[in-house]
């Protein structure tokens, strides 16, 4: 038999609301299709695009504990949600990051910092990491990047200005940058 | 190796036996008393999940727990409403409550196949079931499990 809506909403929030869980995550809907979103008590830890949630829980357990439940995720949806309507351009969720290597942490945290509706570049991106020389490396950190759109990776581009590459498909890039108005 | 089954994500875990659970509850207690006794097993089951060495028989875990929470939500329907009155029945398990509380030491099959038999009358039939085996490996596991009871209580 299957659990009855209501009662398993209120044994997952509940389960939430206990502190027991290493990672809650959700599927929320976005313009550029369904997302996966997960947070650990710390903070988000992994946002992906045409999500396979199963794989990912498997994923997620390995990295953060086996406590993986699925769950609403109310503040990380609400400024998803006003993030694609253009009413929000800074993000104030928490991000997790223990599991990223030093140097991926390192360049994730500057990456941060790249202000909405506006681009940088690979190499400039490694400069302010304080590696100049590890553009290609940075390239790869923002490929892997755990947390897209909140970290916005979308904004880093090649040198020339070309759109170069996104975890989540060129496509995707495009429209998010074309929302903040860096494209036209 | 057998003995290095993963144990899954505990969404997986919920996903696959908490219908079966649920069904299992409301059969005992009743569709509204069922309905907390399904959270407070599946919050049970969850605050000692990191603590499980295998993945492993999740399924009679799961019941075994489910068990539990049965047998207590039956404790409190027993207890009189008001002391003086003498209640209608006597506990129809004696035995049972005399071993219970050395019960949680057995492996997990072997604690479920206790807890469904001596607990609560099931069948070895309906008790295979519920495990996953035949009605001969749950009278094993129940007489097994009995035994190694038995051995504790003369400690």
């Amino acid at each position: 038999m299957t659990v009855p809506t209501d009662l398993d909403r209120r044994f997952r929030s509940a389960a939430a609301a206990a502190g027991l869980l290493d990672v809650a995550y959700d599927v929320v809907d976005s313009p550029l299709g369904p997302l996966f979103v997960a947070a650990t008590p710390r903070g988000v830890c992994r946002i992906s695009f045409d999500p396979e949630p199963e794989e990912e829980a498997e994923e997620l357990a390995r990295r953060f504990g086996l406590r993986v439940l699925r769950t609403a995720l109310e503040g990380p949806r609400r400024e998803l949600d006003e993030y694609f309507e253009g009413r929000r351009q800074a993000f104030d969720l928490d991000v997790d990051l223990t599991s990223a290597a030093p140097f991926n942490r390192r360049v994730l945290e500057e990456l941060a910092r790249v202000p909405y509706g506006e681009t940088t570049t690979y190499g400039r991106l490694a400069e302010r990491a304080e590696r100049p020389r590890a553009a290609r490396a940075v390239g790869m950190v923002m490929n892997r990047n755990p947390v897209p759109i909140v970290l916005p990776c979308h904004r880093v581009v090649g040198s020339t200005g070309k759109l170069v590459g996104y975890g989540g498909g060129l496509d995707r890039k495009e429209r998010l940058l074309r929302l903040e108005g860096a494209l036209l | 190796m057998m003995d290095d089954v993963a144990i899954p994500p505990f969404e997986r875990f919920y996903e696959t036996w908490s219908g079966e659970i649920l069904a299992f509850l409301r059969r005992r207690l009743g569709r509204a008393e069922a309905e907390d006794a399904f959270q407070e097993t599946f919050l049970k089951a969850l605050r000692a999940y990191d603590r499980l060495e295998h993945g492993r028989d999740l399924r009679a875990w799961a019941y075994t727990i489910a068990e539990r929470v049965a047998i207590d939500v039956h404790r409190r329907r027993s207890v009189p409403a008001t002391p003086e009155e003498p209640s209608g029945r006597e506990d129809s398990r004696p035995a049972y409550a005399e071993i219970e509380h050395l019960a949680g030491q057995l492996p997990a099959t072997e604690r479920a196949a206790v807890v469904l038999r001596y607990g609560y009358d099931r069948s070895y039939a309906q008790i295979g079931t519920a495990l996953g085996s035949s009605a001969d490996a749950a009278r094993q596991a129940a007489s097994s499990g009995v035994r190694r009871l038995r051995r504790k209580e003369l400690q």
